[in-house]
């Protein structure tokens, strides 16, 4: 459904965008993922056809966005960071616009409008100035304009941002049920979001596609051993004795001082190896009791900053 | 096209600004009116048309100000320019628009020569040809005002740009007296006031009237070409 190769945008020195290429398959999710100043931005405006690429190609349902715009612009909803709205029209006048400017016939839309007004929750608002709206439902009127004339692929550059956690739930909900029928790019810096939503991701750092990949092949990938911490009560170095001679632990680290004779300690261990349970009752059989236990899992946030901060593995589809 | 033309009209009219500016181009007009017809007892109305194109010169920038400058300061813009629409129907809607409240702004000063056409009896055609003068003027004028929108996302610069060069345009006819020989032709060929006084004294010319459709094409087209060259930019 949209196809990109070897896309590049330079500002000057600059190079915004580096060489990029990756393919979305129709009824796919892809979450586009990377620090500020990524290029998630510039991309997706090269995407839409807002800014052009300084070589390479973008293709929307086999058509070229440079040579066959208006084609290719006709598949695309597009919501950009900040979304594109008019202050000083209702929600029906804005989004009648937005149907009048993708050319959406006035029966098709009239089915259209109320659908789309209710699959966003807005049609209790539709009557008001689009100024006087709260953020949360701007981002969704500016969501409700993506869909108009339902276009195959929906570009969505960081949907939930300045969300009520509650309103980020519904939206990620709605991303997926779109998802069903649309091909969806969503970039994002929030990783839940990433793990939530998308059926891929497409890392990218200074301009450059760092890892693509499932999520959870994603964390896999570079999860390969578990952390948690532990409070233990009794002395610092027979507890050290013990921990770090059960079976599987790699790592161990005292991280701070919590009383006399209470220490917490870090601890990491091979994945396969559960040492919780050894661990219990070695501590227990010498009189230490376990004062907290909490595991301390890689997320994705880490594993984002290790790709971002090191571009370690690159790998390519 | 005729979608942003309606989005745009209407939005002039939500506004205060189109209120404002015609009431206050009535008030100064009549103003005028009173003076050079009331007191003068005169009915030809080129006197006042020619002031009234005059003020145009601090009307018109106001007016066109925002049409693409507030676009591109709201992030509007993306959504128009990543829309099936091309770049050339976006900026004719916009000047359509424009053209539309300057039209209605004409349109009640139709109530002067209707206050003539009761109480005396004047040429009506040197009204015709008068007021296609003003329509004309007010059009390259709108299309300057509508470039000089599009080169900043302020709307105050945008005024200001408009304001000078739409001063130049007036101008011109004067600066050609700096020079003599090829450049005061050049000078004096592209003044629009001299067209203009044609307007003004009845004779309506085929030249005059396609080379103020032109300057509005050219001011057009160049409006066109900077909207696109934000896409390309490489800085």
């Amino acid at each position: 459904m949209v196809e990109i190769q070897n896309l590049t945008k330079e500002y000057g020195k600059i190079r915004a965008v580096d060489n990029i290429s990756f393919t979305v398959e129709k009824g796919e999710i892809l979450g586009f993922l990377g620090p500020n100043g990524a290029g998630k931005s510039t991309t997706m405006n090269i995407l839409t056809g807002y800014i052009s690429s300084t070589s390479g190609t973008v293709k929307i349902a086999g058509k070229d966005i440079l040579e066959n715009p208006s084609e290719a612009k006709k598949h695309i909803g597009y919501l950009p960071e900040q979304p594109p709205l008019y202050m000083d029209m209702t929600v029906n006048e804005y989004l009648d616009f937005c149907a009048n400017l993708k050319s959406v016939s006035s029966k098709e839309w009239k089915s259209q409008k109320k659908d789309i007004m209710e699959l966003v929750k807005i049609t209790h608002v539709s009557h008001r100035l689009i100024k006087n709206l709260s953020k949360g439902y701007k981002q969704r009127v500016g969501l409700a304009q993506a869909l108009v004339g339902t276009p195959d692929v929906l570009i969505l550059d960081e949907p939930t941002v300045g969300l009520d956690p509650k309103q980020i739930i519904e939206i990620r909900k709605l991303i997926k049920a779109l998802g069903k029928n649309h091909t969806i790019i969503l970039s994002t810096h929030i990783l839940p979001e990433v793990s939530a939503v998308c059926d891929r991701v497409v890392i990218i750092n200074k301009g450059r596609i760092a890892a693509i990949d499932t999520p959870e092949n994603l964390s896999k990938m570079l999860a390969d051993f578990s952390r948690f911490s532990v409070t233990i009560a009794g002395p610092q170095n027979k507890v050290k004795d013990i921990l770090s001679n059960l079976y599987g632990v790699k790592y161990l680290e005292v991280s701070n001082k919590m009383n006399d004779d209470e220490y917490s300690y870090i601890i990491e261990a091979d994945k396969d190896v559960d040492v919780r349970k050894p661990m219990f009752n070695q501590l227990a059989q010498n009189g230490f009791p376990i004062l907290e236990l909490k595991s301390l899992n890689l997320s994705l946030e880490e594993i984002f900053i290790q790709l971002t901060t090191t571009e370690a593995k690159e790998v390519a589809e | 096209m005729f979608a942003i033309m309606k989005r745009d009209f209407r939005s002039y009219f939500n506004s205060p600004i189109a209120y404002v500016m015609i009431g206050l181009f009535m008030f100064i007009v009549s103003f005028f009116f009173n003076d050079y017809l009331a007191y003068g007892s005169s009915d030809i109305m080129s006197g006042v048309i020619s002031n009234m194109s005059f003020i145009l010169l601090f009307f018109v920038p106001i007016m066109t100000m925002r049409s693409m400058a507030e676009d591109k300061k709201n992030g509007t813009e993306v959504l128009l320019l990543t829309s099936p629409v091309r770049v050339t129907e976006i900026v004719i809607g916009k000047y359509l628009a424009l053209m539309g409240v300057f039209l209605i702004m004409t349109l009640f000063t139709l109530i002067f020569p209707l206050i003539l056409i009761i109480f005396g009896s004047p040429d009506l055609a040197l009204i015709f040809s008068s007021y296609l003068g003003f329509i004309l003027y007010g059009a390259v004028f709108v299309s300057v005002g509508l470039f000089a929108s599009s080169l900043t996302e302020n709307q105050i610069v945008a005024a200001v740009i408009g304001f000078v060069s739409m001063f130049t345009l007036y101008a011109i006819k004067f600066l050609a007296s700096f020079f003599t020989g090829f450049l005061y032709d050049v000078f004096t060929w592209l003044s629009l006031n001299a067209r203009y006084n044609d307007f003004m004294t009845g004779i309506i010319d085929l030249t005059s009237i396609v080379f103020m459709l032109s300057f509005v094409a050219v001011f057009i087209f160049l409006t066109v070409r900077v909207t696109e060259r934000k896409r390309w930019s490489q800085g």
